[in-house]
């Protein structure tokens, strides 16, 4: 007796609570892997899952066994030239020798030393991204909202011919139809049964002008029946469309960097990594986030992420320059209405003395009440210079969007990220 | 002969279908009955990858509780198989009535006809004629009781939280090896009476522990602890059951029965999680102890079985010469010094003795007839279901291994003395060594032997409710490092300090404390 199933179909992740629990029990593991995996990868390197190892002994589940030691016989396969009573040098190093084939369970505990295994993309991300949460996630404002879909809502007496409803449309002229014929029917029953009343009368005593006039009578009724229309203009009912705002799930994030002479590759570098995290960050929550690249000296230019990275300017710094361009974006390309607008910043804290204060003024009176979110990042070990000081006056306006922090090296960018993007619990 | 005869393949090629799965089945179960093979009913589950490393992740049983090392073994089996390390899923069939096997989709048609083989007729008929299987597991009640298991489980996590119920579990698997009574019979578990009779047994259960605990007097001071006092004491325990001599009477190796039965402060539903624990580990039990002739019996089986489909012209010669290969790897052996040798390989062990005994039966030498008088000439059929049906693989190997298959596999005995300077090779296969690498051979098969031999000496009840284990070790063998853990996490079941003595013919070689203790205060 044989029964077949196919199981294919179903519940898949059997095993994902017990996934769960092994990732949440080893939860500080894997979070240290994790943040130094992020400190380490290359750039574009994100995407992927991480390789976590876990020292073997933390992880193990320990049984009574027996210890290297004593005496022990062991029985093995493939015998080439030994013959009984050879002495053989024992095997250096890993205890137990290579001959201890003993088709069990002993000795283990000390060979491994490293439990490895690989988290998903997800679950990577969902560690880099643990307790952080994305400044002011909520969906822009109904109100606001220009985009708009269009969706099904009901019927109406008029429309376009394409958006006729056939079935509906069917069913208004069969109830039509019904109700225009029924007096018509009743009459035209009435009609026949006087007629018959009559023929059935005596001949003697039959009326033939009633009968011809009751003959006329039917004919006419008959003719009023074939007349009701199959289908009428009053039948035909159309699908309406009515238009509902949407909350908007798209993001455009401005990364703006500085590339005067007195930022090195180096500075770039890390400039790229706190803008891959907030890119990251922001794939993560939103459908679609687009990316646009800002680079400035003294004059402000939309350039490629290639061209953005890597290539080499020298000249003076105007920061203004940049925030110009991005409001001159913002104006062109991307109506605050339909996008979630962030833009970040990297800079070595240099600026033209009299620009930071347009900076700021700028910032206040034309990007803030548009944008999401402003980080700025300040890639410098020494002090601060003119523009942090007009920044800081623009974060007292604005401290629940506007943020900045210094970073002095590549390690400080996650902590730094992480204390831009915490949970806002204790703010405001 | 059979060359001659047209052959009609039911399929070629490698895809598979339903349909063709069950002619196959048929095929095979009709050559099953004629060869007479008994086997519950059969329930073939098609699966995907990912179902498969499911299956392996919860050793196999087809509903588990959660557990972090499920998990555990879960991202060891998926890195394995994502490395390529290791190929998935020759097989998994499950000990039940009706017989649970997986068939993976990605399987070729040769595949599953072999895993059907093997796992369906094989596999199967080992668990319901194999004595240990009869005595120790009751396959028709298995999954019950596992979903039994797993709502008690879930229940327990939700009343006393999650972190509770693994603590415990973490503690019960630690001991789950000594789980067993090796020679007392069990009762069957039946998931019915379970259910049924849980509350009845909690609140009994908890009354028992009440009543060995009742007669503990206060905590020493000074004068009670005198003989003398313990007779006073009789008023609880009018019988004098718990008064004198040690308790437990005898030594006790099932551990966690023990602990289930008597530790002093254990909550009712955490007995029933150790209880639990206990059966899963009963269920096993047999399987431990019948490795090389469970899978020697299936892979004889499929053996056979395969052989038979191509006698009778069912399979083409491109099956065959895939099955082949595919069996070859399968009962491959590396010599002790290939870098692929990772001890005996139980299916190529198991295979060759099996096939010997046929062997013996049909065609046997002078050798053979010195060896084996009863086995030479005998049917051979009655033969090897005579040695499935009685053995496990200790007596098995110490019954059945010839000086053939010895040979064969140039099986040599070394001893590894740590206070010898070298090793050395006491036996090897020849006349004046078959008895020794053979005697040698069924030992590393033997539990005792393999595992510790940990026993509950005293529990003491009169005193500061200490436990203590006597470890008996032999050949100087120690225990290894894991000692702590583990009687740290018995120590958490019981509740009050352990202490295990490490004993060899009669010598205390090391004493293990939880709660560590200062040496001046050993005893």
């Amino acid at each position: 007796m044989t029964y077949f199933i196919d199981r294919r179909p179903n519940a898949k992740h059997k095993s994902a609570v017990n996934r769960q629990r092994f990732l949440e029990r080893y939860r500080k593991h894997i979070k240290r892997s994790v943040e130094e995996a992020v400190n380490r990868r290359s750039i574009t390197d994100m995407e992927r899952g991480e390789k976590i190892s876990i020292p073997a002994k933390d992880i193990s589940e320990p049984v009574f066994q027996h210890g290297p030691g004593g005496a022990r016989n062991i029985v093995s396969p493939g015998n080439k030239e030994f013959v009984a009573g050879d002495k053989i040098r024992r095997p250096s190093g890993q205890g137990g020798g290579s001959g201890a084939g003993e088709g069990g369970a002993s000795n283990q505990g000390e060979g491994v030393d490293e439990f490895a295994f690989t988290l998903s993309r997800e679950e990577f991300l969902e560690f880099v991204f643990d307790g952080l949460e994305l400044p002011h996630l909520q969906r822009k404002p109904l109100k606001s909202l220009e985009e708009v879909k269009m969706v099904r809502a009901g019927l109406s007496k008029d429309g376009v011919p394409s958006r006729i409803s056939i079935t509906r449309s069917m069913r208004e002229a069969y109830a039509r139809r019904i109700a225009m014929r029924a007096p018509i029917k009743r009459a035209l029953k009435e009609a026949h049964e006087a007629l018959e009343a009559e023929e059935r009368k005596d001949p003697v005593l039959r009326n033939p002008a009633r009968i011809a006039e009751l003959k006329t009578e039917i004919e006419r009724l008959e003719k009023r029946i074939a007349g009701v229309p199959f289908i009428d203009t009053y039948d035909l009912r159309y699908h309406q469309l009515s238009a509902q705002p949407q909350p908007s799930n798209q993001a455009v994030m401005f990364c703006v960097m500085d590339v005067s002479g007195s930022m090195t590759q180096n500075h770039k570098d890390i400039a790229k990594r706190f803008f891959l995290l907030l890119y990251l960050f922001l794939e993560k929550h939103y459908e679609k986030v687009e990316l646009v690249f800002v680079r400035h000296h003294t004059a402000a230019r939309e350039v490629s992420e290639e061209e953005f990275f890597y290539s080499r300017e020298t000249g003076g710094t105007i920061v203004s320059s940049a925030l110009n361009l991005v409001n001159k974006i913002i104006e062109k390309r991307y109506p605050v209405g339909q996008w979630n607008l962030y833009v970040a910043q990297a800079s070595d804290g240099d600026n033209w003395d009299d620009d930071s204060n347009i900076c700021r003024d700028l910032l206040i009176k034309q990007l803030m009440p548009q944008l999401q979110y402003y980080a700025y990042v300040e890639i410098t070990p020494h002090d601060h210079q003119s523009l942090w000081h007009e920044y800081a006056s623009v974060v007292k306006e604005f401290p629940e969007r506007f943020a900045m922090r210094q970073i002095i090296e590549a390690g400080d960018i996650y902590p730094v990220f992480r204390e831009l993007f915490k949970r806002r619990l204790s703010q405001s | 002969m059979s060359a001659t005869r047209k052959r009609k393949p039911i399929a070629t090629g490698s895809d598979w279908n339903f349909n063709l799965l069950e002619r196959f089945d048929a095929e095979l179960a009709r050559l099953a009955d004629e060869y007479r093979l008994d086997t519950y009913p059969n329930q073939i589950e098609v699966i995907t990858t990912e179902q498969m490393m499911d299956a392996y992740a919860s050793v196999g049983m087809p509903v588990g509780y959660h557990h972090w090392s499920f998990g555990k073994q879960f991202l060891a089996v998926e890195g394995a198989y994502k490395r390529g390390q290791m190929g998935l899923a020759y097989e998994l069939v499950i000990n039940s009535d009706p017989c649970i096997a997986y068939l993976m989709e990605e399987n070729t048609l040769m595949m599953q006809v072999l895993v059907m083989a093997h796992a369906c007729y094989g596999h199967n008929s080992f668990f319901k004629g194999n004595y240990l299987f009869r005595t120790w597991t009751d396959a028709s009640s298995i999954v019950d009781y596992l979903v039994f298991a797993r709502k008690y489980i879930a229940q327990c996590e939700e009343r006393h939280g999650v972190q509770a119920v693994e603590q415990l579990l973490d503690a019960c698997h630690a001991l789950q090896n000594y789980g067993v009574d090796r020679y007392k019979r069990p009762s069957p578990i039946s998931a019915e009476e379970e259910a049924k009779r849980q509350d009845e047994r909690e609140a009994y259960l908890q009354t028992q522990v009440n009543m060995l605990w009742r007669t503990i007097p206060e905590p020493l001071t000074g004068e009670s602890s005198l003989p003398g006092s313990l007779h006073n004491a009789n008023d609880d325990d009018p019988l004098g059951l718990h008064s004198g001599g040690l308790y437990p009477s005898e030594p006790q190796e099932n551990l966690l029965y023990f602990i289930e039965k008597n530790a002093p402060l254990l909550a009712p539903w955490q007995r029933e999680i150790v209880r639990i624990v206990r059966k899963l580990a009963q269920y096993f039990y047999p399987q431990r102890q019948t490795q090389v002739m469970n899978e020697g019996w299936a892979c004889f089986w499929h053996y056979t079985l395969m052989n038979r489909l191509y006698d009778d012209g069912n399979v083409d010669e491109g099956l065959m010469l895939e099955f082949l290969q595919s069996h070859a790897a399968v009962i491959n052996q590396p010599a002790f010094d290939s870098p692929h040798f990772s001890g005996i390989n139980p299916y190529a062990l198991g295979f060759a003795i099996f096939m010997d005994i046929k062997r013996i039966c049909e065609n046997p030498t002078d050798e053979d007839r010195e060896w084996f008088p009863d086995v030479a000439g005998t049917p051979w059929r009655e033969t090897v279901e005579f040695a499935m049906r009685n053995f496990k693989d200790e007596s098995f190997i110490q019954q059945f291994l010839s000086p053939k298959v010895m040979r064969d596999h140039k099986l040599f005995l070394v001893v590894d003395d740590d206070q010898l300077e070298a090793l050395e090779v006491a036996a090897i296969h020849n006349e004046q060594g078959y008895r020794q690498v053979r005697e040698a051979l069924a030992t590393q098969y033997a539990l005792s032997v393999r595992e510790p031999n940990i026993q509950v000496v005293e529990a003491a009840i009169r005193g500061d409710r200490s436990l203590t284990l006597h470890h008996v070790q032999d050949n100087r063998r120690p225990l290894g490092r894991s000692v702590y853990p583990v009687i740290r996490h018995l120590q958490q079941l019981w509740g009050f300090p352990v202490h295990l003595v490490s004993m060899e013919e009669g010598q205390v070689t090391r004493r293990f404390h939880w709660p560590v203790e200062d040496d001046n205060h050993a005893s």
